[in-house]
């Protein structure tokens, strides 16, 4: 081990010798070595996410394909399943998770921008102290505050209502949007807002006009984030709806324990639950590390 | 009211009146509301969802409460603890928990490195591949837990048990034999890409000088990746330990739609084990206790691991 401590003080990033800051140009790697890797690469890659292929290409089969000895991997495809499932009734669900993850992330754009500026451009005594309980009730399991929720929204009827879940996603985001938003808002130079409070613009008028422009793609990817948690949230959605207000994952409890032969269905079920938060990743995957990270890795 | 204002008028002092001191500390406490105003919403609203219910859950545990028995309110004080502390079935979930989480927080941290490695190259597709790994992690949960009970661990028609039937192991029952590594395997599958995307951002902030300066130095590439890449990373790596466990801990929805915490109690984790305990036994009051607890438990736990992502944090946002 002594043997490489010499190379060690290079680890700090602080090396005198380093030539000017900046990333040296990746050197591309050619011949036969470098093909080999991406075709490596390539193959662990499918590898990886092959069974959401498998998934996809189940939702177009017939159910006697769907499960059998060997695997059915040519087959005539066909939309059958996808239209049962429109006929069990699947839209009202989807209604439901799209008013849910919708609303709330408006919700927890409107409280979280002004928290947010007030935790980084314009900063409260005790910043640190609000962002520490902020992500701390990240922390706090949701088995320890279900039980006074479940009451409460039983006294006030409030059960089976899409408006209760509403709140509750808004609660759950808010936390991670305040710490990703405030991230954007250190990003905008402090002599812009300076200028504009020198001229006598209000808050508002400071949010609206000059900072939302230049903040905009950082306002998209925090909003995208709040949708996949909400879209993906399933707890208080099966403990706190039944019939009036679920979600489009409470309609997938459906196939726990189905008898007969519903596989092709259930894949199908699940293609379009997950599709559209799927796409909003792929889309959103620059900022995604971001969005997860709260803000501290860009 | 003379009396009191009489010492401050002595020490005002002879730069400003007493009215000009009491202005200026009005304008300052103004100025202090000025800049808590926005905040205050937030603030409010994140109190009341999250810190209310959880003085309720406090209240709670000192009952025997079972909405069965909707007139059995009487305050019990430390029964329902003691009562959890002796229920082997808490304990068990409890180790399942802990079991769960670290396993699938390690393997998936693991299997990250290695495609985070495997991606940080130029190559012909690399944004479809990266594209590819990242949907297990967007994919609806409870789908997911769906696709490998039903699609991939199936005993009969399942994928793995095909795959392994060449080596003479294709005849397994996973969900009730392995219940535990079956929902491990479903939840690394899905972590791994936060894994992998956590690590490739460490690895894509390298900069380039230091290891050019490495291979000047004659470092081959596996010294340059221990002594200096790893170092690297190590930030990024706890990064996504921590928030993994976060997440992890909390899991239901894979454990509901896989195992059901079974068979028997096997497979069951802290979360399933209590939502059991409220919405099929209606015990309030115990499961109330139950969520202290945890609370408890996560508070000792988190109160290390919180104050180091938050240097984490912090550090990254100070260091822009």
């Amino acid at each position: 081990m002594t043997a490489h401590a010499p190379e060690r003080p290079a680890a700090g990033g602080a090396s005198p010798t380093a030539p000017a800051p900046g990333r040296a140009p990746r050197r591309r790697r050619t011949g036969a070595g470098g093909t080999a890797l991406t075709v490596l690469t390539w193959a662990i890659g499918l590898a990886f996410v092959s069974p959401a292929l498998w998934l996809l290409l189940t939702a177009f089969k017939e159910e006697n394909q769907a499960a059998t000895d060997p695997p059915t991997l040519l087959f005539q495809p066909t939309l059958d399943r996808f239209s049962a499932v429109l006929g069990a009734d699947f839209l009202p669900y989807l209604g439901n998770s799209l008013t849910a993850t919708l609303v709330s992330t408006l919700l927890v754009l409107l409280l979280g921008l002004p928290a947010a500026y007030a935790l980084s451009v314009d900063p409260v005594k005790r910043t640190q102290d609000v962002l520490f309980f902020f992500i701390s009730t990240k922390m706090l399991p949701v088995v320890a505050v279900v039980v006074p929720i479940y009451v409460a929204a039983a006294e006030l009827s409030l059960l089976d209502n899409v408006w209760t879940l509403v709140v509750l996603y808004t609660a759950m985001n808010l936390p991670i949007a305040v710490w990703m938003l405030r991230s954007f808002f250190l990003e905008v130079p402090v002599a812009i807002v300076e200028a504009a409070r020198v001229e006598g613009a209000g808050l508002l008028r400071i949010l609206w006009s000059v900072m939302l422009p230049i903040m905009a793609p950082g306002i998209a990817a925090t909003a995208l984030i709040c949708m996949i948690f909400s879209w993906n949230e399933f707890f208080f959605a099966v403990n706190l709806t039944a019939s009036q207000a679920a979600t489009a994952p409470v309609f997938l409890t459906g196939f726990i324990t189905s008898e007969g032969l519903f596989v092709a269905q259930l894949s199908a079920a699940a293609v379009m639950a997950s599709l559209p938060i799927v796409v909003v990743g792929w889309i959103a995957q620059r900022q995604l590390v971001r969005g997860l990270s709260m803000g501290a890795v860009k | 009211m003379s009396a009191a204002t009489a010492p401050v008028r002595r020490t005002a002092g002879p730069g400003g009146g007493p009215a000009g001191r009491r202005s200026a500390r009005a304008a300052e406490r103004a100025e202090g509301w000025r800049r808590r105003a926005p905040l205050l919403p937030a603030l409010v609203f994140t109190l009341a969802v999250t810190q209310l219910p959880f003085l309720a859950t406090v209240v709670y545990s000192l009952r025997s409460w079972n909405l069965l028995r909707p007139d059995s309110q009487d305050w019990v004080g430390p029964a329902n603890y003691i009562a959890v502390f002796t229920d082997s079935q808490f304990l068990g979930a409890a180790l399942n928990t802990i079991a769960v989480t670290a396993s699938c927080v390690v393997v998936s941290m693991l299997l990250g490195i290695g495609l985070a490695l495997l991606l940080d190259r130029k190559f012909v597709g690399r944004g479809v591949v990266r594209t590819l790994i990242i949907t297990p992690f967007l994919i609806l949960p409870v789908a997911t837990a769906l696709l490998w009970k039903h699609i991939m661990l199936e005993p009969v028609f399942g994928l793995v048990n095909f795959v392994l039937s060449p080596f003479g192991a294709g005849d397994v029952d996973w969900a009730s034999q392995y219940p535990v590594l079956s929902v491990v395997v479903a939840l690394v599958w899905q972590w791994t890409p936060f894994m992998m995307l956590l690590v490739l951002a460490g690895l894509q902030s390298q900069g380039g000088d230091v290891l050019e300066a490495g291979q000047v130095d004659g470092a081959s590439k596996w010294q340059m990746f221990l002594w200096i890449t790893l170092p690297h990373l190590r930030r990024y790596i706890e990064l996504g330990v921590l928030l993994g466990s976060i997440y992890v801990v909390n899991t239901f929805d894979t454990i509901y739609m896989l195992t059901q915490g079974g068979p028997g109690t096997a497979s069951s984790n802290l979360p399933f084990y209590i939502y059991q305990r409220t919405f099929l036994g209606f015990d309030i009051g115990q499961s109330a206790a139950m969520g202290v607890v945890v609370v408890a438990g996560t508070i000792v736990v988190a109160t290390l691991a919180l104050r180091l992502i938050f240097r984490t944090f912090m550090n990254a946002q100070e260091a822009k």
